[in-house]
């Protein structure tokens, strides 16, 4: 069956974008938490290739197109940055006190959960820098000794997951001012949760970029001491 | 050739980013080094937000999409993860709880605003 796009270019993008489609329209309809067009996207796109039984290879003969443009995309983040450098200067600390704690909480709850699951030192290593950015994540995973492939999965979990339960977070630990809330999906969701800042607003957006570069750039330090602690 | 013009400074910046990423022995990738560099640039005067404004913010505007093909990857190491899915799950879905939640409140405290006055 899956001879007719087997050799195809296209299909791996335009199945992608056509399931992220398909997931702004279920969300138009349910108004749900689990309704993320990206978390469908995803589902969408896994479910068409196990049913038609089509590699992941030929998905990404067409997808990787799409991924090439994650470091070009990444880069402009610094544009709504830079439009909202005043609100920074205003708040730096803040921002610094917040992106700090978030990534001390990542290290420890991965340090508590590690000894809680008797989870090896490697398995260890390959959680800690689950909550940043894929290329940071992965380059610590590999350089302390942990398993790259399985940190890129937790790294695209947490992505997922913080994209999804942002909002119920925010009301649940009242959590308003729009600084805070993107200091808060940037630092434990990176990129994908930057996504959802984005969506969110302005300021979000802005403060996650922030906090997803500066959050990376604290894990490969914290990352190498708390690696030493198991 | 507007938006030529803005997609060639994009590019350009990221290749720089790249350039550090490979000169660098740091594990920081190419799209930090690139993030960092732009703001600079638009800092300094280098670029101006006219220059990269409307190419730019289509990128960040298709963010998300471009986060499924990584994703749908997690098909091909599902063998490895089966064994410890559990734990490596529960862990992952705690702390990002608490991450998001400790982030959030120490920013906001920070802020010298408490959650509640707003309700």
């Amino acid at each position: 069956m899956n001879e007719v796009w087997n050799d195809s270019l296209f299909f791996g993008a335009a199945l992608t974008l056509l399931a992220y489609g398909a997931g702004l329209f279920v969300q138009s309809r349910f108004r749900l938490a689990v309704c993320n067009p990206l978390l469908l996207a995803i589902v969408f796109v896994m479910a068409f290739l196990t049913a038609t039984d089509t590699d992941y290879e030929t998905y990404e003969a067409g997808a990787k197109y799409l991924s090439y443009l994650l470091t070009p995309a990444t880069v402009c983040l610094a544009i709504p940055l830079y439009e909202k450098l005043q609100l920074l200067r205003k708040n730096w600390k803040a921002v610094l006190a917040g992106v700090l704690s978030g990534v001390l909480t990542s290290l420890l709850t991965v340090l508590a959960g590690s000894l809680l699951f008797g989870l090896s030192k490697r398995d260890y290593i390959t959680l800690l820098p689950k909550s940043v950015t894929t290329a940071i994540g992965m380059g610590v995973s590999e350089e302390l000794g942990g398993y790259a492939s399985l940190t890129v999965a937790a790294i695209i979990v947490t992505g997922i997951f913080g994209n999804l339960i942002a909002e119920p977070v925010f009301r649940l630990f009242r959590i308003q001012e729009p600084v805070a809330r993107g200091v808060a999906l940037g630092t434990s969701s990176h990129a994908m949760g930057t996504a959802k800042a984005m969506q969110l607003g302005e300021t979000e957006g802005a403060m996650s970029s922030l906090s997803l570069a500066v959050a990376g750039l604290l894990t490969v330090i914290g990352a190498s001491v708390f690696a030493q602690f198991y | 050739m507007k938006y030529l013009k803005q997609f060639a400074v994009i590019l350009t910046i990221s290749l720089l980013g790249e350039l550090l990423h490979f000169r660098l022995p740091l594990p920081i990738p190419a799209s930090i080094y690139g993030l960092v560099l732009m703001l600079l640039s638009l800092r300094f005067g280098l670029v101006k937000p006219e220059q990269v404004r409307e190419t730019g913010m289509f990128l960040v505007d298709i963010l998300a999409v471009l986060f499924v093909p990584p994703a749908v990857r997690l098909l091909t190491v599902w063998d490895v993860l089966r064994p410890k899915a559990l734990a490596y799950a529960a862990i992952t879905l705690v702390s990002t709880v608490l991450v998001m939640a400790a982030a959030g409140k120490a920013t906001q405290r920070a802020l010298g605003k408490t959650g509640g006055d707003h309700e």
